[in-house]
């Protein structure tokens, strides 16, 4: 018998300390795998953001580089500028990417570095326990939108990649989920095109990964991943946003 | 013929591995908990295992490693 599935080897023994059903850990798996499928874990450094995933230093094999919150775009783009022969890449939850970090998110984009974004989009901010967080959904409940989001108080969700859609640079934005097995098929195939984008020198790639926040949300990981499916993808759609390589 | 291996301590029992399983052979253990206090997946007819993988594919926790 071969083995047809294990732990893939750019991730490192440490055992996540994400919460049980937490899609982080899928998501790291599938940035490993892309890395290991192109080889190029030795000359790949990755940017960790402030979130949940603060600590995804402590996972990946690669070199890593810890960002204040939401500048690791910023921080990528010095890293890609210094060394341009290495692989960067930045892993990003919407508190850190969508609010805080927007304008380096929007400039980095805008300038087209050449790095790759993982975007985690949980609409929820996860680490801090469970705020309302600029991608939370209309009526979604959270610790400071008890009575549900309001959109005459509080806004419209943030939809970041037809926003950044909007732009000339960009070469690579797709919106990927990870709540069922077909879904998380898709998500590798994103994740390894936008590194494989940045490999060939194509531009600025950004793959948003619709997640889950088990325990946040008050679900359980099956019922989390229901929510997905019936909350989250009818508001924030997936598919490929831009893709300049094929005329789109 | 397949065969699955698990690392149960780093099983969190969160069950998306037993959703995703589409012979329903996995199930979270009745009878014993792990180092870190959930009771860890178990495969409940490995005869039954097509290797699809497709438990190893929703582990957030890389637990499981699959043969064919």
């Amino acid at each position: 018998m071969a083995i047809v599935f294990q732990k893939p080897k750019s991730l490192t023994d440490v055992p996540y300390h994400y919460c049980p059903g937490c899609t982080h850990g899928i998501v790291h798996r599938l940035v490993a795998e892309a890395i290991d499928a192109l080889g190029i874990e030795g000359k790949t450094i990755g940017i960790a953001p402030v979130g949940c995933s603060v600590m995804a230093y402590d996972y990946f094999k690669c070199d890593m580089i810890e960002a204040s919150h939401g500048r690791a775009p910023a921080v990528a783009t010095g890293v890609k500028r210094a060394l341009p022969d290495h692989v960067v890449f930045t892993y990003q939850g919407d508190g850190d990417l969508a609010s805080i970090g927007l304008c380096e998110t929007v400039s980095t984009a805008c300038r087209g570095e050449n790095v790759t974004i993982i975007f985690i989009n949980n609409a929820i901010y996860g680490m801090t326990g469970g705020q309302m967080a600029p991608t939370s959904l209309i009526g979604q409940v959270t610790q400071t939108s008890p009575y549900g989001r309001d959109p005459k108080t509080q806004g419209m969700p943030i939809r970041i990649c037809e926003l950044l859609a909007t732009l000339d640079a960009p070469a690579y934005l797709e919106r990927v989920a990870v709540n069922s097995v077909a879904h998380v098929r898709q998500a590798k195939k994103a994740i390894h095109k936008a590194f494989q984008n940045q490999v060939e020198g194509k531009g600025f790639s950004l793959v948003e990964v619709i997640s889950t926040c088990p325990t946040n949300w008050g679900l359980t990981p099956e019922k989390a991943c229901q929510f997905v499916e019936e909350k989250m993808i009818p508001f924030y759609p997936l598919g490929c946003f831009k893709d300049k390589e094929n005329g789109k | 013929m397949a065969k699955l291996t698990f690392r149960e301590d780093l099983c969190k029992g969160c069950g998306l591995c037993v959703t995703a399983c589409p012979k329903k052979i996995l199930a979270l253990s009745k009878t014993k908990l792990n180092h870190k206090g959930h009771a860890p997946v178990e495969c409940t007819d490995p005869a039954a295992c097509v290797g699809c993988a497709s438990c190893a594919l929703m582990c957030p926790d890389c637990v499981i490693t699959v043969e064919r």
